[in-house]
């Protein structure tokens, strides 16, 4: 086995954990604060994708050369998505607040009629973003010669995210707000805040990189229907291993996974989807709450 | 500062279970202390004024505005503040963090800095995170919380429990700078040395509702009273 291709598959491995982590900090965060386990996550992640898509397509098809396309389309996929878990909040978790199993039963419900609404708007085919000039090609790399500009760009912008993630948590006030509220909402609101003002304000962002993640995934691989249960399983594994509410252990967690499915891949493609979840099991194993999580209160 | 908070026949139930049936009380200028064994709904009539459980009948003024129904939130920026037993700090925030946390929201002489100034421990332990400090030191933060948001009235739940004698002779000294200042304080307490010395007034609280209300220096040397309302038969 070479350097060049042990390099090569470590970086797929990174680009593809920089895709699970923006979306799966998304959930995280949601979880951390609502104690809400959202099952439509995935469909915010295709909503992006969708919704980002035809904004993109009806640009690109009236300017093929108009290289903002991709980034208005960027945009408004991550606006839908939010918007989209906005409603979701508002309309039906708000109010059953710490009912877990009917959040979870309702957002199943929720994906299930989001993903027919999208076949029905969009229809089922494949599609896939062009990335613009800027991100196109190759990229100069030691050692292994040249790599995807694209790929390297997606690292670049999981990283930024989890860097924004955290100083948003630790260094503003509407941080504080929120750890509180992970700990003790009620006492929050006897501090005189908003708390389902916050809440919505989480979920929004939340359901933003999922939006994200949706139009990044996207432009690096063509997306059909049924990527919204791939991504919330994804998610799913991702926080499970890392541990629910961490922003660092959801980093980790997708660093294993996305490096582990890529390794998996290149050394025994027909059991690779395993190693997934061995990893999971191993862990859960020997730290239940995860690799960074807390033991519940 | 200061304000008239008044309690109307306060009725609370959990399920089938009746927790307060008709409490009226009314706090003014000079702070009250509220005492009373073990599960007789004082916690439980903190949480109602402070709209963090229902209420199912009743009233709650402050200042004649009615306060039932508003929601934890917004009784806290009308004017109440809680000190709530077992004093439940944030884990995940930092000393200062708690004072940002509420800092700046309302206009009053309590600041960051002044919080700082009349409590250096805190000063010195900005850092830390609220679950590493002592429980004398917790404690002065859970009331740094409440003082900073510069409330007409604060409620104290307990603040001596778990406290050792020496920190509780500091606790007391604070409560009187409170109260002396000219903010409302409710105070309730099981420690009858606690209770006596902040407030002249003493209100029993006996299976939610006001057995009596009497004046400090009686109940201190009503020995038969002690025992019947608190269970205590001496000093405590
Ligand atoms: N959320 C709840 N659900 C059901 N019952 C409750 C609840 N909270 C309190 N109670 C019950 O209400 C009664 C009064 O409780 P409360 O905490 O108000 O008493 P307390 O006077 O503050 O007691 P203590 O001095 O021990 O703090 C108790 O019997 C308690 O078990
Ligand atoms: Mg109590």
């Amino acid at each position: 086995m070479s350097l060049q291709f042990m390099i090569t598959v470590t970086l797929n491995g990174l680009t593809l954990a920089a895709l699970y982590f923006i979306v799966a900090s998304g959930f995280s965060l949601i979880f951390g604060l609502m104690r809400t386990v959202n099952m439509a996550h995935g469909s915010l992640y295709m909503i992006g994708a969708y919704v980002g898509f035809s904004v993109f397509d009806s640009l690109y098809a009236s300017n093929a050369t108009a290289g903002y396309a991709w980034y208005v389309g960027l945009l408004a996929g991550v606006v839908a998505a939010a918007v989209a878990g906005v409603v979701i909040q508002v309309v039906f978790l708000g109010w059953m607040q710490g009912q877990e199993l009917r959040q979870a039963l309702v957002t199943i419900g929720l994906s299930i009629i989001i993903a027919d609404q999208l076949l029905a708007h969009f229809g089922g085919n494949p599609f896939q973003f062009f990335a613009p000039d800027a991100l196109f090609g190759p990229t100069p790399v030691p050692v292994i010669g040249r790599y995807s500009t694209f790929r390297l760009f997606q690292i670049g912008l999981a990283l930024a995210v989890g860097v924004g993630l955290w100083l948003l948590l630790n260094k503003t006030r509407l941080g504080i707000m929120v750890r509180a509220g992970v700990d003790d909402r009620q006492m929050l609101a006897a501090c005189g805040v908003n708390v389902p003002l916050i809440s919505v304000a989480t979920f929004a962002l939340g359901a933003g990189l999922a939006g994200l993640g949706g139009v990044i995934g996207a432009t690096a691989q063509p997306v059909a229907l049924g990527v919204d249960v791939k991504f919330l399983l994804t998610s799913l594994v991702v926080v499970i291993v890392g541990g629910m509410g961490s922003i660092g252990g959801t980093a980790i967690g997708a660093i294993l996974i996305g490096v582990a499915e890529q390794w998996g891949q290149a050394l025994f493609p027909t059991y690779s989807v395993i190693l997934t979840f061995a990893i999971m099991v191993a862990v859960l194993a020997v730290r239940p709450q995860g690799l960074l999580g807390r033991t519940g209160r | 500062m200061g304000g008239r908070l008044e309690i109307d026949d306060l009725h609370v139930t959990f399920g089938q279970a009746v927790i307060l049936q008709g409490v009226t009380l009314s706090l003014d200028r000079a702070p009250l202390s509220l005492v009373g064994r073990n599960g007789m709904g004082k916690s439980t009539l903190c949480h109602a004024i402070m709209g963090m459980v229902a209420a199912r009948q009743g009233s709650v003024t402050l200042d004649g505005r009615p306060l039932l129904g508003l929601g934890p939130s917004r009784v806290a920026r009308g004017g109440i503040a809680l000190v709530p037993q077992g004093r439940r700090m944030f884990p995940s925030l930092s000393v200062h963090e708690h004072l940002l946390l509420v800092a700046g929201r309302s206009k009053g002489a309590w600041t960051v800095e002044r919080v700082y100034e009349t409590f250096p421990r805190l000063a010195e332990r900005r850092r830390n995170g609220g679950h590493q400090l002592s429980g004398g030191e917790q404690q002065m933060l859970a009331i740094s919380r409440a003082l900073l948001m510069n409330p007409r009235i604060v409620i104290m739940d307990e603040p001596s429990e778990g406290l050792a004698p020496v920190i509780v002779d500091h606790l007391i000294e604070t409560l009187r700078a409170i109260a002396a200042e000219g903010m409302g304080v409710l105070l309730v307490e099981q420690n009858m040395r606690v209770a006596t010395s902040v407030s002249d007034q003493v209100a029993i609280m006996v299976t939610g509702r006001i057995a009596t209300t009497m004046p400090a220096r009686e109940l201190e040397a009503d020995r038969d009273a002690q025992r019947r309302y608190l269970g205590v038969s001496h000093g405590h």
